[in-house]
């Protein structure tokens, strides 16, 4: 691999694409576990959604936010966990040496996790809003156009923060592998998942306008409470991302040459 | 490569070693554990950065100029492993892909047919035995042509006769390629019907470097065995004549 490299060969990004195409297809558990918590997700909050629209004259009003926020959070959660798990697979397999010395550029590798992101989530989330639609007639595509909007500012930042911790399995090995599963978790109390900024401290307000999808469930809020599409919010989340997303694959390229230093491209293990 | 050092920390896996090898021979890499030579076969391939020194591939300085090399140089190593989980084809479709291989099907067939890997080509990967995987990652190793290939105990873990049948392979692919090879291995025997030069490494510098009767000669020794465990016990060339 050549570091900086920005020559990109589709030839190689389809090649690793196809490679963890025959992966998916090789496991159906595997299959069938990228839809199984996405479902059983939603069927718990939905009828949590349910019950409080009955008795709760804002969520009455608010019809879908519990359960759009649902959706979207796992489209960040579960994007950043389809790029990433496709980046373990290579840890997990002993893979890495190969491919690092083969012609596939971090760039064209980064590409291909990104794909395998958007297989992997499609997989996961096209079921949960079909259940959205049957059981609790939520219809997440009825969002229309801003929906566009929030997926792209979710995967973007899920794509970011999946680079960031890929990285630092790479240059700490296996035994860093848990901050795949939890990293994300600690942005959910932040980025105001489930409730509005206005209820945390001012302090950790400014923290979470820090965080792009923090403006993503703002503006679903507003869309689906006011009717009212907050292009503003959406840009200024756009901005951020593009930040993020040049300060994490920063962060691989400079992690990636510290594994070279250390050695540890060698002895991928724990 | 020139006045190569890698320090891990406070420990020198390598330690200032310089050679150069002509193009269309084969090198072997002797010495014991922890002698330096896995970390000199990761420099070359770019896995691991020098402390200082400099490698270069092919006429073209590693690593800033890898986009240029990496295309057309090959290895197989004991700390990698094919993926377990898809077919030998699928495997080897994929990193023909990567190298950008030309009429790839057929190249996989020929492999398959050269390296005797047509009764298993369609089970994964990670179902074959121990010698079925050497065979695996070798063709991986030759899919795309390499003029360079790196080779890391490549026969460990096969039984004498499909060691010896690889040696062979391996001695055809460099008369039909004119590829340059560079062997690290502990199987003295191997490397006496294989290597034009030896060079034996002990913690992390260059022992001795020679042909393999050259290098007999002067330890007054009739196998590389001999010459090796002389090394490794700190007998040195006089003592030994």
């Amino acid at each position: 691999m050549n570091d900086l490299s920005l020559a990109i060969a589709p030839h190689r990004i389809g090649a690793m694409v196809l490679r963890y195409w025959y992966l998916l297809l090789s496991s159906w558990p595997r299959l069938l576990e990228l839809m199984y918590w996405p479902t059983l997700q939603i069927i718990t909050w939905g009828f949590l959604q349910t019950y409080i629209a009955s008795n709760a004259g804002f969520f009455a009003r608010a019809g879908g936010t519990l359960i759009g926020a649902v959706i979207l959070w796992d489209i960040l959660f579960r994007g950043q966990l389809g790029f990433s798990i496709s980046f373990l697979e290579e840890m997990w397999a002993r893979n890495i040496g190969n491919l690092m010395m083969s012609p596939l550029t971090p760039i064209e590798f980064l590409l291909a996790l990104m794909t395998m992101s958007l297989v992997r989530l499609a997989i996961g989330i096209i079921p949960m809003t079909l259940i959205a639609v049957w059981f609790f007639d939520f219809n997440f595509y009825s969002l229309g156009l801003p929906l566009v909007a929030f997926f792209c500012n979710l995967i973007f930042t899920s794509w970011a923060v999946g680079i960031f911790v890929s990285g630092l399995v790479l240059r700490n090995g296996l035994g860093a592998e848990s901050i795949v599963w939890t990293l994300m978790f600690a942005l959910m109390p932040l980025t105001c998942v489930y409730y509005p900024v206005q209820v945390l401290p001012h302090w950790l307000q400014l923290i979470a306008w820090s965080l792009p999808p923090t403006y993503v469930f703002e503006g679903m809020r507003a869309l689906l409470t006011d009717h009212v599409f907050r292009s503003d919010l959406m840009l200024t989340a756009l901005g951020l991302n593009a930040a993020l997303l040049l300060a994490s694959f920063a962060a691989f390229i400079a992690l990636l040459r510290s594994a070279r230093r250390a050695g540890s491209l060698l002895s991928s293990g724990e | 490569m020139s006045r190569l050092t890698k320090i891990y920390k406070t420990a020198t896996a390598v330690d200032g070693i310089s050679f150069a090898m002509s193009r269309g021979s084969i090198t072997g890499l002797l010495g014991g554990n922890g002698a330096g030579k896995t970390t000199t076969i990761a420099m070359i391939m770019g896995l691991v950065q020098p402390t200082s020194g400099t490698v270069e591939v092919l006429g073209h300085k590693m690593p800033d100029e890898a986009a240029a090399v990496l295309g057309r140089m090959n290895f197989e190593s004991p700390y990698v492993d094919m993926p377990m989980r898809l077919t030998v084809r699928q495997n080897l479709t994929i990193f023909g892909r990567l190298y950008a291989v030309d009429h790839l099907k057929e190249r996989i067939a020929e492999l398959a047919a050269q390296l005797d890997l047509t009764d298993f080509i369609d089970r994964a990967s990670g179902k074959l035995s121990a010698g079925q995987k050497t065979r695996v990652a070798l063709a991986k190793a030759l899919i795309n042509d390499p003029e360079l290939l790196l080779l890391d105990e490549p026969t460990a873990s096969l039984d004498p006769d499909t060691a010896d049948w690889v040696r062979g392979h391996l001695e055809r692919y460099r008369a039909r390629r004119g590829a340059t090879i560079l062997l690290a291995s502990h199987n003295m025997l191997e490397v006496e019907r294989l290597c034009d030069r030896v060079i034996i490494m002990k913690r992390g510098r260059i022992e001795d470097d020679d042909s393999p009767a050259g290098i007999m000669a002067r330890y007054n020794r009739s196998t590389l065995e001999d010459v090796f465990l002389d090394v490794a016990r700190g007998r040195d060339r006089e003592a030994a004549q």
